[in-house]
């Protein structure tokens, strides 16, 4: 009885460790940059730090509920593109001038991509990892046929403001839009049924099932809350270049899915959280932003991002698997 | 006397002792032994959950044992895994075969054990080819070894595993419900496989729960209860009812609370599905209605078909008495039923996340307040559930991997209370939880009867069922082969030999 104890609080310091070691590291790393760098240490930075990873923060919460059931999604960085034509096709051609009408047309887009994956993956137990390959395909070639291969321009001051704005002067508009989305995703995943239940399907779906609850609905909600957070993320890339583009956003996913899997989700599913996902993400942007105040090759930024994804995963076997 | 002797003899090739093993909270062995000799076919017995499968996972490297040790030819042997344990000459045939479906015969026979051309170390078909097709002669087995392994049937499959062990050198080929999906002929055919490998000297350890085939293939046999040993005996010096004895045990009478028995709340009539048929029966409130019989003939089946969990076919189920339809378990917990399953890793717990959201889980509407979640309302309730229940846990935030096999089902069980059922299914309740959790889980169902629940109980254990059942149904190949009233049930010697006649046929 005493042996079984001490296993279990063991465990319980197991799990808080890494629930809170990455968040440990992520101190020191600033730290350790702040002493280095005097340019690290300006408030211009961090919320130089804050919009460079806005964007892809909120795909990687769109992804957080997306691998919290268990799942995963490709095709997010062909939404981006997708996003970008939609919106320029509206403002140039459908819509002139009218900068809501086309955003709700580009993100609607998006979300009849997110159903038609969580359609895919729930009604026929297909592989969201197969599905999402191949209508990532399906996104980026439909981004080039809408956009026809080229990049148009746009010149919406409306537009530019989304992405380039600031409130107060200082916070920038993609910023605000960033917390704010992971403060919905708080209070969805972690105060309301419907977050219970997307943890319930990735922690164990045939006790989901059995336990009542519509897996179906719930697992299509997770694709499409992701398709709207790709819809939301691809106009705010689409305003900061104030362009077009059907190439853009390649590899956006990969961001996604690491700052996700450094912040402990769980490749399996049923286990991850908004407060993890978000110390993923801000480790993320804090290593780009080093390297290039320490002037090291954006290339080596690609390899350490690769390394860093191994290594979370690893951690999270090690520390989930027995 | 004669035993100990036997034991003693050179013939001893394989000698497992004091073998222990715990799963997360579940004692699955408890220092279980067996000895098996050369040229011996060894049957293994015991109701499921009894300890077989444990024991012959460990033999063959999948499973590590807590304690205990195994002898292989009087030597201590170390079996660190699957491919060790093949080193070590010991093979598995599994109920469930798993061959390389588009690989010839010859090349599953000598998978990992290719022949090669001897200076450039490709792979030389010809050889392999007609090496297997000699060994399967010499076996009298009718197979083309160039055929692909999908083409066989399930039996020819069988055999080329066979085939496959004993090119592995196997001094020990476990058979683990060999016959479970072949047909009489087939089944002659392979006891002459069987006998022929007898006679190479080979050990057979042979699982099954079929009575006839245990007398007629088997020499000696070793029966587990509960994780435990409890004997080994000659086959020829037994009977069948011997056996099945062995393998119940004794039934200690349990005082069952007298409960008023009030209207009917489920009734069943007709249902057909998948390894079911034409079932009908009907549960009262505050009655405890058992269900017996082997795995596989349909008692969980059925209970699953209700639940909704399966599909059937035909049949009507009424719910206090106006006719229901139920499509999935979504529509049987807005009716008012509940189903704690078998398996409750596979369908009742989600391991890694707290006993507070596992326990609140089908119940969780209850706890709403507007959009979100009233976590304190569920806290409370959660906890005074559970303290109900006697859950022993450091803390309702603990993960459900944390607990012992008691409390894990004490989890499963708060789940399902808390969503206040009138029909309450229980399948296997108590397997591989220990005896004072299991006596507790029997008190409260008792008090859930009382409280006018109407409870399905399934089990495989007979002194559990016989003794908690108002009524009992017993199962035999998918039909219902016997009902038995409490008046009946009270009279245990004679029910008992009654019910095990209905359960295992014959």
């Amino acid at each position: 009885m005493n042996k079984s104890k001490l296993i279990t609080s063991k465990r319980i310091l197991q799990l808080n460790l890494q629930r809170y070691a990455i968040g440990f590291i992520l101190i020191a790393m600033i730290i350790g940059m702040s002493l280095v760098s005097p340019v690290f240490r300006t408030s211009g930075n961090a919320i130089n730090i804050l919009l460079q990873v806005s964007s892809n923060g909120i795909l990687a919460i769109g992804m957080l509920f997306v691998m919290v059931t268990g799942g995963i999604d490709l095709s997010i960085g062909s939404s981006i593109a997708l996003t970008s034509v939609v919106l320029g096709k509206m403002l140039t051609d459908v819509a002139p001038g009218n900068l809501w009408i086309g955003i709700m047309a580009a993100v609607a887009v998006t979300v009849l991509f997110g159903s038609l994956n969580g359609f895919m993956i729930s009604k026929f137990n297909m592989f969201p990892f197969v599905v999402t390959l191949a209508t990532q395909l399906v996104i980026r070639g439909a981004a080039y046929i809408v956009g026809q291969g080229a990049s148009v321009t746009l010149v919406s001051p409306k537009l530019r403001a989304i992405g380039t704005g600031k409130a107060f002067g200082t916070v920038p508009y993609p910023v605000i839009i960033f917390l704010v989305i992971a403060f919905i995703a708080y209070i969805l995943l972690h105060k309301t049924r419907f977050g219970r239940y997307v943890y319930a399907i990735g922690g164990n779906r045939l006790s989901a099932i059995s336990s009542g609850i519509n897996v179906f609905r719930v697992q299509m909600a997770a694709y499409i809350i992701m398709g709207i957070c790709a819809g939301i993320a691809g106009i705010i890339t689409t305003s900061r270049i104030s362009a077009a583009q059907p190439n853009i956003g390649i590899g956006y996913e990969t961001d996604a899915i690491a700052a996700c899997v450094i912040g402990g989700t769980s490749f399996s599913g049923g286990i991850g959280n908004v407060s993890g996902t978000m110390i993923g993400i801000l480790m993320i942007g804090v290593i780009y932003n080093s390297m290039n105040l320490l002037q090291i090759s954006s290339y080596w930024q690609t390899v350490t991002k690769g390394v860093l994804i191994l290594v979370a995963v690893l951690l999270d076997l090690l520390m989930n698997k027995k | 006397m004669e035993n100990v002797k036997k034991d003693n003899n050179e013939n001893v090739i394989l000698r497992m002792n004091n073998i222990s093993k715990t799963f997360g909270g579940t004692k699955a062995l408890q220092n279980a032994r067996l000895s098996v000799m050369a040229g011996e076919v060894h049957a293994l017995m015991g109701e499921n959950g009894a300890g077989k499968s444990t024991m012959m996972k460990i033999l063959t490297g999948t499973v590590k044992a807590d304690s205990g040790e195994i002898e292989l030819n009087g030597k201590k042997a170390a079996i660190s895994s699957a491919a060790d344990a093949i080193k070590q000459g010991i093979s598995i045939v599994n109920q469930e075969l798993s061959p390389q479906p588009y690989m010839t015969v010859a090349e599953n026979i000598f998978l990992f054990r290719e022949h090669v051309f001897a200076h450039t170390g490709l792979l030389n078909k010809k050889v392999t080819n007609s090496a297997a097709q000699k060994i399967l002669d010499d076996f009298g087995i009718d197979i083309d070894a160039r055929t692909e392994m999908c083409k066989l049937s399930v039996a020819q499959m069988q055999m080329v595993e066979i085939i496959r062990a004993v090119v592995f050198d196997a001094k020990i080929i476990i058979l683990d419900e060999p016959t479970s999906s072949l047909t009489n002929r087939e089944v002659d055919i392979l006891f002459t496989i069987i006998k022929d490998l007898k006679a190479r000297g080979i050990a057979i350890i042979y699982i099954s729960h079929r009575m006839e085939e245990i007398f007629e293939i088997c020499d000696r046999v070793t029966v587990y209860r509960d994780g435990c040993y409890v004997d080994s005996k000659d086959i020829a010096k037994m009977n069948n009812d011997d056996l099945i004895y062995l393998m119940a045990g004794d039934i200690v009478e349990f005082a069952k609370a007298e409960v008023e028995i009030g209207a009917e709340v489920l009734s069943v009539k007709g249902l057909c599905g998948k390894g079911f048929y034409d079932i009908s029966f009907d549960v009262h409130a505050g009655e405890i209605v058992g269900f017996y019989g082997l795995v596989g003939s349909g008692r969980s089946e059925t209970m699953r078909a209700i639940f909704g969990l399966d599909s059937y076919d035909r049949g009507e189920i009424f719910l206090n008495g106006s006719q229901t339809s139920i499509k999935n378990a979504r529509d049987a917990i807005n009716q008012g039923i509940a189903m704690i399953p078998e398996d409750r890793k596979l369908y009742g717990l989600m391991l890694h996340r707290s006993i507070r959201e596992n326990s609140s889980l089908a119940s969780l509407y209850k706890a709403q307040k507007g959009m979100l979640l009233d976590e304190k309302r569920e806290t409370k309730e959660v906890t005074e559930r559970l303290n109900k229940l006697n859950l022993k846990a450091e803390s309702i935030e603990a993960t459900a991997l944390s607990l012992s096999g008691g409390n894990q089902q004490k989890v499963v069980l708060a789940k399902w209370i808390m969503t206040q059922p009138k029909v309450l299914i229980m399948d296997e309740p108590t397997r591989g939880i220990d005896v004072a959790a299991k006596a507790q889980i029997h008190n409260m169902m008792c008090d859930f009867a009382k409280q006018g629940m109407a409870i399905i109980l399934i089990s495989s254990e007979l002194p559990e069922v016989m003794n908690l059942s108002d009524r009992m149904f017993v199962y035999y190949e998918g039909k219902i082969s016997g009902e038995y009233s409490r008046e009946e049930l009270v009279k245990v010697e004679l029910a008992k030999k009654a019910v095990l006649t209905n359960a295992f046929g014959k």
